[in-house]
């Protein structure tokens, strides 16, 4: 059967999809970013999944206004990465697992989740930025993807306690698959940052690491954060957060099983208007 | 009944909800379109003339063309879509969020290389933090005038 062995944690600021693709991580200003990524890169060949399950959002790409889904799994055979307006990053096109995510999908949805199901979409950063800080510059992704997008662009977004039932609901699915397969599931975006009005920049690392904090420790204490406290906090764009709770909610102990270990933790600012946050966590 | 909007005493925050979509419908289909090639040379070849294909309101036109984020988000822009007005011009999003701020793009750099901006006093409407109405616009722009 399929299994959750692994949880990933990380920002996905597109200026950090620029610096690799422009060669600039050992830039000043970069280097102490990536080398908190060294550790991970080296992780994740190690630890190679078969499928990783993606959690991220998509920032006015593949979604206008046209339709705003809440929770949407990406079905297809492949994605390819968007045009953002500066041109698509120049990575590897994203190769999907349709035959899990559809089952995911069924699981999912007969657990009470209504998700929609998506079966063309271009990836835009949110979801190649955290693939190329994982894996670097390979000539093709070491894994098939399957991409899940949850609005946080326009409000109401849902609750944190929302994603991590989720997230639980996701586990479910997975272990009901009758392959066996290694799966991570990635929860991405964040920390703290605003991109709007006269509080741009805001940053709050007391914050982000006391969540962090609860987020590992204690993840149902942290996914009663209330939007507001992320807002008021983190900034406008801090709630992206609730999407770490997806992945965590998929982790065994919150199923009963035992803690998961802590693999890696990292916290830097700033990366362009962001404070970037990275945590690994596995199943025991 | 009306609905639960705490987040409207956080200053210099506008959140980008349900009422806020609807009023910046046209404007952020609109910057959507930027995303096309084509679009964004007919766009600067006559910024006038193709905002004028677009059922958008005339100040969401004005606040455009003066490319004055804060005012196209006053209009229901939201900054992910105003982002393709910024990709058109060149701009990355650390110089689209520091020109809504009144620094100068090395004002709003060194800011963030120091940490970025406190929340202290800038997490409600009435505290003394640097977001707040009063103490606009901040940097080189606000000293100017005082």
């Amino acid at each position: 059967m399929a299994k959750i062995t692994a949880s990933v944690y990380t920002s996905h600021v597109p200026a950090i999809g620029a610096a690799i693709d422009l060669d600039k991580t050992q830039e000043p200003y970069w280097q102490p970013l990536f080398q908190g990524y060294e550790f991970s890169k080296q992780w994740m060949k190690d630890n190679k999944p078969d499928v990783i399950f993606l959690v991220y959002n998509d920032h006015a790409t593949a979604f206008s206004l046209d339709f705003i889904p809440t929770f949407a799994i990406g079905t297809a055979a492949e994605y390819q990465p968007a045009d953002e307006g500066w041109g698509p990053r120049p990575v590897p096109k994203v190769v999907g697992h349709p035959e899990l995510a559809s089952h995911i999908a069924q699981s999912v949805i007969q657990q009470d989740f209504d998700l929609t199901i998506v079966n063309k979409m271009d990836v835009d950063h949110g979801l190649t930025v955290p693939l190329s800080l994982m894996c670097g510059q390979p000539e093709a992704w070491p894994c098939p993807v399957i991409p899940f997008a949850v609005n946080v662009v326009q409000y109401p977004v849902p609750s944190g306690r929302r994603c991590f039932q989720l997230g639980q609901a996701i586990r479910k699915a997975v272990e009901s698959f009758d392959e066996d397969l290694n799966v991570h599931i990635w929860g991405t975006g964040g920390m703290s940052h605003q991109l709007q009005g006269a509080r741009a920049g805001l940053i709050n690392r007391e914050w982000d690491n006391a969540w962090l904090d609860k987020m590992i420790n204690d993840p149902v204490a942290c996914a009663d954060t209330p939007h507001i406290d992320y807002v008021r906090e983190a900034g406008s764009e801090g709630i992206e957060l609730v999407m770490w709770l997806i992945a965590r909610g998929a982790m065994a102990d919150v199923a009963g099983g035992p803690k998961p270990k802590l693999a890696h933790r990292f916290y830097h600012v700033p990366a362009s208007n962001t404070a970037v946050g990275h945590v690994i966590l596995e199943n025991q | 009944m009306s609905l639960e909007k705490p987040y409207l005493d956080v200053p210099g925050t506008i959140i980008f909800d349900a009422e806020q979509s609807r009023k910046g419908y046209w404007l952020n289909q609109f910057c959507m379109s930027l995303m096309k090639a084509e679009n964004r040379e007919r766009f600067k070849a006559d910024e006038r003339a193709y905002l004028d294909e677009w059922p958008m309101t005339e100040e969401q036109k004005q606040a455009v063309l003066a490319r004055d984020l804060n005012w196209c988000m006053r209009t229901g822009g939201n900054i992910y879509f105003l982002a393709k007005i910024g990709a058109t011009d060149g701009k990355s999003f650390q110089q689209m969020a520091g020109s809504m701020t009144g620094m100068t793009e090395d004002e709003y750099r060194a800011m963030m290389m120091a940490g970025g901006r406190s929340p202290e006093g800038n997490r409600y409407i009435g505290e003394d933090g640097d977001a707040q109405a009063h103490r606009q616009p901040q940097g080189a722009a606000g000293k100017k005038g005082a």
